[in-house]
């Protein structure tokens, strides 16, 4: 029927740890992002906050942006790990 | 007609036209199975495909879409740009390996690995077909923007070609050939996009910005008094018309004057000191007659001018002309302290004809950098409040239900693989993210915006520095298109050969036919792609994405993400849980108020009163899944691979 991977993968020990850290790792970043657009919705006024001389609008979405990327990191090195770990 | 054409920049994109398509040909001779056109053999190399990936994200929306919308709605604009970094976190934590580990080819493949189900075939098929097509739609509008001031030619001329180029391209290589131009592409666009923002700090703000050694237009203020029921303004050039107080401008706030036989409209105020302010405004008007004028004149003329200055500037403390050189912090802190000219629009009818106007609307900078020029948060309705809700919603899940994204997956050897380039997707496009908005409020400030359509404004920034960074920005930003939409058709082609004809059908073909059959389904969709293109001519492009975010997250996102992680998920479930997210996303925006205004109706008259549909149809897609599949009994097919299904 034409289904499964494009090419032969072998056994992944570590898919369930992965999957584990990944889903905790997306709830981080979902709650912070809520965060940023409940503030924007029911307290706009917040996003005035003066924080290094920007206001917590600019200071808020560059923090979700580098964020998502320092966390990014942090998930592929405990992955990459896990699978150095589970299946050698 | 703010715009004149330049050999260097005509040469360079012809010239770029030309080595992607000579690449795509080179590429095309190597592939004859269906594995190298859908999946370009799966050997790409977790780098190249990451920055693939930022090539078939960086569309038109992320680039033209983005930096217009934030250089005439500030922050608004780059809430766009949030939303859609957000979405690659779902995609990485929870979508990438697992897709990688199920599927072969297409999406359909991954969601009905564990059932060959004939239902999920067709709705999984359907909705990929109906997600490209409306990501396509904004694709070929950015595509038909960007030829006008490129070659000169018409909206339409430009969606044709795009569309006639990207057909070639699929249909001769698949998805070696989008991989190859998408890494390219994504690669110069970081490049230049970078080369374009230290170019924008290098130069600094000015209250009269220079666009390529031209100096800015400088908008007249005029003082007037009425005397006797006529207005009487203080430069005697120009002319005001006897019942200027009893016409539809007047009751929109605008008088027109006449100076050496040439219309002009005044944006007309009353001065606290006593009497009238006129400031001087853009027009288009669209007379009775047939012809178009632009601030009085034929487009020829060149009287529509670009826009967008600092009225005043406060730059530590201090009120300056011109900041000189400036850090990309003090920049913001800058933008954020002084005041910046927008542009505000009023449509007019008059016995004459249709008049769009634009007035200049001072704002502070600190309600730029901050939301609610085009969302409405302060003081907001719920239905309001809601729409923004909604988009938010949308832009998060949307990028993990994209099928050209999806389909990205195959074309990497290993899981790991996959992670990986989907990091690399995200510093590439997070980078570029915080890039549009030195971009966009360049454009804001620099005097390069086409008010009438804000798509252009990132290449017209790269305009006021010279002709050759616009020839560079403009060739890279027509190859976003390209790239773009040959990734869509690619997973349209997929849907329709694989997908439908091969496992739907089950039309047993050959491989050397299916390939065939998959270039053909390439061709009719890239004939949709361009129809839509001229029929959605002038919408903002960043916005025409948040429809299809919309349609995705609410279509794949709920079968994606129960199929991995709720084992009472039934193949019923996942057709059902799919077909309620079409048909609502779909039925909503149909209905919505930014619809109706395409049908020629009023917004007003619209059934419901908000535009980005996630809100209800993701809840209604989940709900049916998981009804459907409480009422149904799961019969799952043996695995042909030793994976674990279920991460």
């Amino acid at each position: 029927m034409g289904h499964g991977p494009a090419v032969k993968l072998g056994k992944d020990n570590a898919a369930g740890y992965k999957s584990k850290i990944g889903i905790s790792m997306f709830a981080v970043y979902t709650i912070i992002y809520a965060i940023f657009v409940m503030i924007n919705i029911t307290q706009p006024e917040l996003m005035l906050i003066q924080i290094f001389g920007l206001n917590l609008a600019v200071v808020f979405g560059l923090g979700l942006i580098i964020f998502a990327f320092l966390l990014a990191l942090v998930y592929n090195y405990f992955c990459t790990r896990a699978e150095a770990r589970l299946n050698n | 007609m703010i715009y004149a054409q330049s050999p260097l920049a005509i040469g360079l994109f012809l010239s770029f036209v030309l080595l992607v398509l000579g690449l795509s040909f080179y590429l095309g001779r190597r592939t004859t199975s269906s594995s190298g056109y859908y999946a370009a053999g799966g050997n790409v190399h977790w780098f190249t495909n990451g920055i693939a990936f930022a090539g078939d994200y960086l569309s038109a929306a992320s680039f033209l879409g983005i930096c217009g919308m934030i250089a005439t709605a500030g922050y608004d604009g780059w809430m766009y740009a949030i939303g859609y970094l957000a979405g690659w976190m779902v995609a990485l934590f929870l979508v990438a390996e697992p897709m990688k580990r199920l599927g072969k080819y297409t999406f359909t493949d991954a969601l009905d690995s564990k059932f060959n189900s004939k239902s999920i075939q067709l709705m999984a098929a359907i909705s990929t077909l109906v997600v490209s097509v409306f990501y396509l739609i904004p694709q070929m509008v950015g595509a038909g923007t960007l030829v006008t001031p490129l070659l000169g030619l018409p909206h339409y001329a430009g969606v044709i070609i795009v569309g006639v180029v990207v057909t070639i391209i699929v249909a001769s290589a698949g998805m070696a050939s989008t991989t190859m131009v998408q890494f390219l592409k994504g690669g110069l666009l970081l490049i230049f996009s970078t080369i374009l923002v230290i170019s924008v700090l290098f130069r600094g703000l000015s209250t009269t910005p220079e666009n390529d050694g031209k100096p800015y237009h400088e908008f007249a203020t005029l003082q007037a008094n009425v005397e006797n029921g006529r207005l009487i303004v203080d430069d005697p050039a120009y002319n005001v018309p006897a019942n200027w107080r009893d016409s539809e401008l007047a009751e929109a706030g605008f008088v027109k004057l006449t100076q050496n036989g040439i219309e002009s409209i005044w944006h007309i105020q009353e001065n606290p000191q006593g009497g009238y302010v006129l400031e001087e405004a853009l027009f288009q008007a669209q007379l009775n007659d047939g012809t178009r004028i632009y601030n009085g004149a034929p487009a020829e003329e060149g009287r529509f001018f670009p826009v967008g200055h600092m009225k005043e500037i406060n730059m530590g403390g201090e009120t300056v002309m011109q900041t000189g050189a400036i850090g990309p912090l003090a920049f913001l802190r800058t933008i954020q302290d002084s005041t910046i000219v927008l542009w505000g629009t009023k449509h007019v009818l008059t016995p004459e004809g249709y008049y769009s106007i634009y007035y200049q609307k001072p704002t502070p900078g600190s309600h730029i950098l901050r939301p609610g020029l085009k969302f409405k948060v302060d003081n907001a309705t719920t239905a309001e409040k809601f729409n923004f809700f909604s988009l938010m919603l949308a832009l998060f899940c949307g990028t993990a239900a994209l099928p050209h994204i999806l389909i990205r997956y195959y074309t990497v050897p290993s899981q790991a693989a996959a992670r990986k380039s989907t990091l690399v997707a995200i510093a590439a496009i997070g980078f570029f993210y915080i890039l549009t908005l030195f971009m966009g409020l360049g454009a804001m400030t620099n005097g390069v915006v086409n008010i009438m359509d804000n798509n252009m404004s990132a290449p017209l920034l790269a305009l006021s520095f010279g002709v050759i960074l616009f020839a560079i920005i403009s060739s890279i930003a027509f190859a976003t298109v390209l790239g773009t939409v040959s990734g869509l058709i690619v997973a349209a082609s997929g849907a329709v050969a694989h997908d439908l004809m091969d496992n739907f059908f089950g039309m047993k073909m050959q491989d050397k036919n299916k390939v065939l059959t998959a270039k053909i389904a390439a061709v009719c969709i890239g004939v949709i792609a361009i129809y839509l293109g001229i029929v959605f001519e002038g919408m903002n492009v960043s916005f025409l994405v948040g429809w299809a975010f919309a349609i995705a997250a609410s279509a794949n996102l709920p079968a994606i993400l129960m199929l991995l992680f709720w084992k009472r998920t039934t193949a019923q479930g996942v057709a059902a849980s799919i077909l309620v997210g079409i048909v609502s996303s779909l039925g909503l925006i149909l209905l919505s108020p930014d619809m109706y205004v395409r049908y020629g109706l009023l917004p007003s008259d619209a059934p419901i009163s908000f535009n980005s549909p996630a809100a209800i149809s993701i809840p209604l897609s989940f709900l049916a899944l998981v009804v459907i599949s409480l009422l149904t009994k799961r019969v799952e097919v043996a695995e042909d691979s030793t994976e674990n299904a279920h991460a």
